[in-house]
């Protein structure tokens, strides 16, 4: 067994950093940066050297032994100061002992499992707990770990089974009294698969957002105050403002919570005709992240066009509105108003879009998903083209449900035969 | 110490034994055929036909490893049909109503003519036991016969009760007396048994049929045959009848139902729902007023027909009720009534993917004694104990066939992986493999390994040899062709035009694309046998399936190489249900695939087994 290392903590700066080594190997590894381990689950403030005797950083050092840590092994914590250079000197050095290598995504989870310290339950009802930020996230993750995944998808794999055993039906049992025909039944069951699975695979899209964050874009002509609204939005100085137009090259993000949402608001580059590259290549970016972001907030002077079309649902402003008195259709980061209205209406149309979340809320949930509409929308040709197909319909069809069973358990082809027998009189 | 009298005893002359003895005898064991009388050997006791939809399959598969079956087939074959014609190669079967006589006949001068192979009249009471493994048998008369494997083959003969209404006799088949004394022996190895039942109709004299009124089914034009070596001569060919059973005969068998042996409570076995009887048609799909009957001839010289659709365990003056309120058999004569039979089987999982019973070593067992119905399921069992059982007597390894390359795999791995809750047949969905284990294909996918284990014979050999040959010139010529949509579509095929360049086999692949319209770009595929090109077609049309099933062949063959330990202990696994330790340790799996087989298994519990099993080779190389 390899012994593995990695960042435990977030990514990027931060006060602390954890870098975590498990496995066989772990105590020597540690042991050739700090000198002789502490006790057990004892704190320690130790200096830490690479091998060529240079001092990387003072760090707590804290030791698991086997199988009394988070993956059952010797395991030794490294509580690092959180910068990028003095966690990578660190990496860098543990890389160079023997028997180390960086670990895969999620081998520390894995290897928890594996040593029985997580069942897999666990391990999929801790993932989205920890990552939980907001109250809608909490809530998403607890309806998952209630199982209305698992009930659709039982849903959907049943007509499947149904559509697999009409099929299976007029090759296996072709010389008994079943129906020759039975593409109307099999083509309707797949269309109703079909759209619902699409919806699901789009509302995953959502699910996704919750788990993730929702992208809101501030965009609009230069200094028209997208940059000192996003500072009132968040209340702090995150992106440098002046009164020179083009002032934000780069797309600027502050991360809220919005009524429960997470939400991550962009600033970008005011969009106007320039020759200065660096401006330029910044606006090209500007648009780039406005158009994936899940709503736009459009601030505009009055007087320049917008050259961007807003989407539906996009919120479109006046900016500066200090300097036009207070109505609807303005907002002033500067002075405050209009600010709330905005964060009411990016909240409703959030929620709105939220609701539309589906059951499904990881990545290899829609993978699942989208693996099944492919197999599904091949299998609706195959039946559509006539019975002389039909193998090759069969064959998309159980594609299909693999893809299904790999959302919840298994199935074989008893479930089929089961479906075949209790519909059609089988033996002449 | 007393010589040993033979390599290999196969007990039982029906289609697993008859199939057992060729193939240990091929292996090259000295082998003894076991049979209560040598004309028994190779009887069809049930529907006069071999083949059929996974069955042809199954016959095709025990040809190309050089089995008996298929080619005596061929010679008994009175109607070929090829089912699904109009479908893809993958699920056509090939399937042919046997004159029974010819067949007994043919299957008895095969193992006759067998070299390595006696044929012993007698019945086997007991087992000679050494050191815990089988070691012979004895006979009724008391002599003992000494061998390293016994492949006991007894069909439904184990504790057999025969069954017409509320009237019942033990019997193994009509006639015949079931294997009481070896029953208990068998019930001394502790093997987990369940019970069975099987049903006949009653048989008919076909004198009395009126043809006249009834619709008939010819076979094929061009008959297909089972073998892909023998060429043999075809017998006189025949069509069979067709007929339906009514709301009469719904009503009489309603008003009966209690006194059929079914209904009246006398079976505790587990019926097929494939092949249920007509009183269990009339009961569970009570709003169908009507049901198929195929009058089968069962043979040339023989007026016996056989009504498949309508077995019964009904007593026999409510049959002769009930057959006559058929259209066309108003008068028939019932020459033997319909019956019922239960018999025991062994659980299968008490056996290893060779047959060999895993508390009992040196005893293979094949056919219905797992649980399986079917001729064909039999025989393929037989092929297989027979081979496993000449390995282990002249000291090889056991073979496992797998489900990637045969459905012999694939029935063997459900039998001894999932064991049967009613009898087993052979279907093409139970083949996850189905577009490439085809029945056109079963040489190519097996006649080399059949050479490899010494069960193919040289001539057969060099006929498979010349084959392949053809086969591999035939294919290089269209690989080396590249031609654009355009091009093809000038011979007026459909095709579409997205102006990608493709060799012959890409094109053949293409639904209206035929071997024929290449000619045109190469004079010289004009040479190519219709034969070579018939098959060119059939392996080039699933060209871009295969690639998806070579894919999840290889994933399952990574869990096929995470082996088990035979000690493995599912009880200390934590987080596997009570439920799935007892399954696991029952079935013992071999191999991780295996394991994510067994009923019930959930992704999680194969997740902890694998991080066991990983856990456990490490303690071992550490």
């Amino acid at each position: 067994m390899d012994t593995i290392y990695a960042v435990a903590s977030a990514r990027g700066k931060s006060g602390v950093s954890v870098v975590r080594v498990s496995g066989p190997r772990s105590i020597v590894a540690a042991e050739g940066l700090t000198g002789k381990m502490p006790p057990p689950r004892q704190a320690v403030l130790r200096k830490l050297v690479d091998r060529d005797g240079v001092h990387l950083d003072d760090a707590l050092v804290l030791l698991f032994v086997a199988p009394h840590s988070f993956t059952g092994e010797d395991t030794v914590e490294l509580h690092l100061h959180g910068s990028l250079a003095t966690v990578s000197a660190v990496l860098q050095a543990l890389s160079q002992v023997d028997g180390l290598r960086p670990a895969e995504a999620g081998e520390f989870t894995r290897r928890a499992l594996e040593n029985s310290k997580l069942d897999l339950a666990q391990v999929e009802g801790l993932s989205d707990l920890v990552e939980a930020e907001t109250e809608a996230q909490r809530r998403q993750a607890l309806r998952v770990l209630s199982g209305a995944l698992g009930d659709k998808a039982e849903g959907w794999r049943r007509r499947l089974i149904r559509s697999a055993a009409l099929i299976e039906a007029t090759i296996d049992f072709a010389d008994e009294d079943v129906p020759v025909d039975v593409t109307p039944e099999v083509v309707e069951l797949l269309d109703g698969v079909l759209s619902e699975l699409r919806q699901e695979s789009s509302g995953t899209k959502i699910s996704e957002r919750i788990r993730d964050g929702f992208e809101v874009a501030i965009i609009g002509p230069p200094n028209v105050g997208k940059s000192t609204l996003l500072n009132a939005l968040a209340g702090r100085e995150a992106a440098i403002t002046s009164e020179y137009a083009g002032t934000t090259r780069d797309v600027i993000e502050v991360r809220m919570d919005i009524m429960g949402l997470p939400v991550t608001l962009l600033d970008t580059a005011g969009l106007r005709e320039t020759d200065d590259v660096v401006e330029g290549i910044g606006i090209a970016r500007a648009i780039d992240r406005a158009m994936l972001a899940d709503l736009r907030v459009f601030l505009t002077d009055g007087t320049s066009g917008i050259e961007l079309e807003p989407r539906e649902g996009d919120i479109v402003l006046h900016g500066k509105g200090d300097l036009l008195g207070d109505d609807d259709a303005s907002i002033s980061g500067l002075t405050g108003q209009g600010v709330s209205r905005l964060v009411d209406r990016i909240g409703e149309i959030l929620i709105k879009k939220a609701g539309m979340a589906a059951t499904a809320t990881r990545e290899r949930h829609r993978l699942a998903i989208d693996r099944g509409i492919t197999a599904l929308e091949t299998a609706r040709i195959e039946v559509l083209n006539g019975s002389d197909r039909a193998e090759l319909a069969a064959d998309d069809l159980r594609t299909a449900i693999r893809a299904m069973d790999s959302l919840v358990g298994r199935v074989d082809v008893e479930n089929i035969l089961d479906e075949i027998f209790s519909s059609f009189c089988i033996g002449k | 110490m007393k010589h040993l009298d033979f390599d290999v005893i196969v007990i039982g002359g029906g289609h697993a034994g008859c199939d057992a003895a060729h193939a240990a005898a091929r292996t090259g064991a000295r082998t003894a055929l076991i049979t209560l009388t040598k004309d028994s050997i190779g009887v069809m006791s049930c529907n006069p036909a071999i083949g059929g939809l996974g069955k042809g399959h199954l016959v095709r598969e025990i040809d190309a490893l050089d089995g008996l079956m298929g080619r005596v087939a061929d010679r008994a074959g009175i109607q070929f049909r090829l089912l699904n014609r109009r479908k893809g190669p993958a699920v056509q079967g090939p399937r042919a109503q046997a004159d029974r006589k010819i067949y007994r006949e043919s299957m008895q001068a095969e193992i006759l003519a067998t070299q390595n192979l006696t044929t012993i009249e007698g019945e086997a009471t007991d087992f000679i036991m050494k050191c815990g493994r089988v070691a012979g048998v004895v006979l009724s008369d008391g002599s003992e016969i000494l061998s390293s494997a016994v492949v006991l083959t007894t069909g439904t003969f184990l504790r057999g009760v025969i069954h017409i209404g509320d009237v019942k006799r033990p019997g193994g088949r009509m006639g015949d007396k079931p294997s009481v004394l070896l029953a208990q022996r068998m019930d001394s190895f502790g093997l987990n048994l369940g019970r069975l039942k099987t049903g006949t109709p009653p048989r008919l004299d076909g004198k009395t049929i009126n043809w006249d009124v009834l619709d008939t089914q010819p076979g094929d034009e061009e008959p297909v045959r089972f073998s892909f070596f023998a060429r043999e001569p075809l017998a006189q060919q025949i069509s069979c009848g067709i007929t339906h059973t009514n709301e009469k005969t719904h009503d009489i068998i309603r008003q009966n139902l209690k006194r059929s042996a079914m209904y009246g409570g006398h079976i505790e076995g587990v019926g097929p729902r494939y092949c249920p009887s007509i009183e269990d048609k009339v009961v569970r799909f009570a709003d169908k007023t009507s049901h198929q009957v195929f009058l089968e001839p069962e043979g040339l010289e023989d007026d016996t027909v056989y009504p498949n659709g309508i077995s019964t365990s009904l007593p026999a003056d409510v049959q002769d009720e009930y057959v006559h309120s058929i259209v066309g058999l108003e008068s028939a004569k019932i020459i033997q009534p319909g019956y019922a039979i239960e018999y025991d089987y062994v659980d299968p999982r008490n056996l290893t993917p060779s047959l060999e019973v895993k508390s009992v070593p040196g005893l293979f067992l094949a056919g219905q004694i797992n649980g399986t119905t079917g001729y064909e399921e039999a025989a393929a069992q037989g092929l297989v104990a027979g081979i496993n059982a000449a390995r282990a007597a002249i000291g090889l390894e056991a073979y496992t066939f797998s489900r990637s390359e045969s459905y012999i795999g694939v029935m063997i791995d459900d039998l001894v992986t999932r064991g049967v809750t009613e009898p087993y047949r052979m279907f093409t969905s139970r083949a996850e493999f189905r577009l490439s284990l085809r029945a056109d294909n079963a040489d190519q996918r097996l006649t080399p390994l059949g050479r490899e284990l010494g069960c193919v014979s040289d001539a057969r050999w060099e006929s498979f040899a010349s084959k392949m040959d053809a086969l591999a010139e035939a294919k290089s010529k269209l690989e080396q062709l590249s031609l654009t949509p355009k091009q093809v579509a000038s011979t007026g095929v459909r095709i579409n035009q997205d102006g990608q360049k493709r060799n012959g086999l890409q094109l053949l692949s293409f639904p209206d694309v035929r071997f024929s319209n290449l000619i045109a770009f190469d004079a010289s595929l004009v040479d190519i046998q219709d034969e070579t090109r018939e098959q060119i077609e059939r392996d080039a049309l699933y060209i871009n399936y295969l690639d998806r099933q070579q894919r999840d062949v290889d994933a399952m063959k990574r869990d096929e190489n995470h082996l088990i330990p035979d000690d493995f202990d599912y009880q200390s696994l934590d987080g596997l249900s009570n439920e799935l330790k007892l399954k696991l340790g029952r079935v013992r799996p071999r191999t991780l695939g295996q394991a994510g087989r067994v009923d019930g298994m959930t992704p999680a519990a194969i997740t902890l087994l694998l991080a066991k099993i990983r856990q456990f080779d490490r303690k071992r190389t550490a």
